[in-house]
């Protein structure tokens, strides 16, 4: 069975005031399951990165609702929607985000050691998600020590330790070449195909083409949704 | 004469037979360019004509003549090989013709149009992308085919969107 990883229901966001006033998201409709891998497209200031942050529950909603795993995030107090989001969501950024000072291996555990596992059994699971992306020879290489491919792998088993099945990525392969970017996708594709679900924010058709769906976005508005196989 | 100066090309690495070199052919061109045996065998006669490949006087007792290629030919293929070719003629095509057309006779409805061809474009790129996964690790021919379709249909999405963009920017310039 397909369970909703992530819903959006006429989430609608509002940002700035008076002449600054923008409708970055207009009445959104979208639900992630797992399994799936949505593509997100769409020009600058369509409302890409404000629906990741939504959908990430970094940024609250002007009206409707935003939910995760079956948990609404608007009803959720800052503690708890900070929990909900390391437990549930893994974050990949075009800039990685990688601490220079840890090893690979530390930089995967790190958000399962801020939630408060102890630090013998985060550093398990890390190895349980470096050898899940096939990087587990990594494991002590600190950031520098490694390609811009290795360290987005890094980065996206840091989205993926523990039990977090939903990843947020923004411009994921946006620094790499074209067969590394490829390789990116292919892995977040593999992900899904194991469970997981990914929304993924690209400016490039050819890696929203790895998508199930692709949404893309205009005004803050969905102006279309293509899906695989039609 | 692309087809006549790829088959030359391979009958320079070794002689051939007709059914051969449609096989190379297909093969090296990772079964993106279909040959039609009929095709093969008429631009051998061409080649043979102009004195870049001979074939065998006497055809084997399975019927077939061996084709070799003659010096005229292998200067033919150097000459193919070292000049750069003309990319893709990219002011003439239907999908292009298309677009313009609508933007002209249907300028009411041509953000849908965008939108429509758009997402058939889309989907068509979701279906290359689909068939890569496919592909075996050591099929370098078929990866380069696939890589060369998606690119090109990727192009086609770009340019869309960029249509789009431009129509607003003039829409808002002429508002």
């Amino acid at each position: 069975m397909t369970t909703a990883l992530l819903d959006l229901q006429n989430a609608s966001l509002t940002l700035g005031e008076g002449i600054a006033r923008v409708d970055a998201l207009i009445d959104v409709n979208l639900t992630v399951t797992s399994g799936e891998l949505v593509a997100v497209t769409g020009r600058s200031g369509s409302g890409k990165s404000s629906l990741l942050n939504v959908a990430g529950g970094l940024t609250a909603l002007s009206s409707g609702t935003a939910t995760v795993e079956g948990e609404a995030l608007a009803g959720l107090r800052p503690r708890d929607l900070a929990a909900r989001r390391r437990r549930s969501i893994g974050y990949v950024f075009q800039d990685l985000n990688l601490l220079p000072t840890l090893t690979a291996a530390e930089n995967v555990a790190f958000p399962l050691e801020l939630d408060g596992v102890k630090v013998a059994e985060a550093r398990a699971a890390a190895d349980v998600a470096l050898a899940r992306l096939e990087i587990a020879d990594l494991a002590g290489r600190f950031p520098d020590e490694m390609s811009g491919g290795q360290r987005q792998r890094v980065a996206i088993a840091r989205g993926v330790v523990g039990d977090r099945r939903l990843l947020l990525a923004d411009e994921p392969t946006g620094a790499l070449d074209e067969v590394t970017a490829e390789n990116v996708m292919k892995l977040i594709r593999s992900l899904c195909d194991e469970g997981a679900a990914a929304l993924v924010v690209t400016h490039d058709p050819s890696l929203a083409a790895w998508a199930d769906r692709v949404v893309r976005l205009r005004d803050g508005r969905i102006d279309s949704i293509t899906e695989a196989g039609t | 004469m692309s087809v006549r100066d790829a088959l030359l090309a391979l009958l320079d690495r070794r002689p051939a037979y007709g059914y051969e070199l449609k096989a190379d052919f297909e093969a090296a061109t990772g079964d993106g360019w279909p040959l039609n045996i009929g095709q093969v065998y008429s631009t051998l006669q061409r080649c043979e004509r102009d004195d870049l490949a001979t074939a065998q006087d006497e055809a084997d007792d399975q019927g077939r003549r061996l084709w070799t290629i003659s010096a005229e030919g292998r200067e033919a293929v150097a000459s193919w090989l070292e000049t750069p070719a003309a990319s893709v003629e990219a002011s003439r095509d239907a999908f292009s013709l298309k677009v313009l057309m609508a933007i002209e006779a249907r300028p009411d409805q041509v953000d849908d149009l965008i939108r429509d061809q758009r997402n058939a474009t889309m989907s068509e790129l979701q279906a290359l992308t689909r068939e890569k996964t496919t592909v075996a690790d050591g099929d370098l021919a078929r990866q380069l085919h696939l890589d060369r379709s998606v690119l090109l249909v990727e192009a086609q999405v770009r340019w869309l969107d960029m249509v789009e963009a431009r129509i607003d920017t003039h829409g808002k310039a002429n508002s």
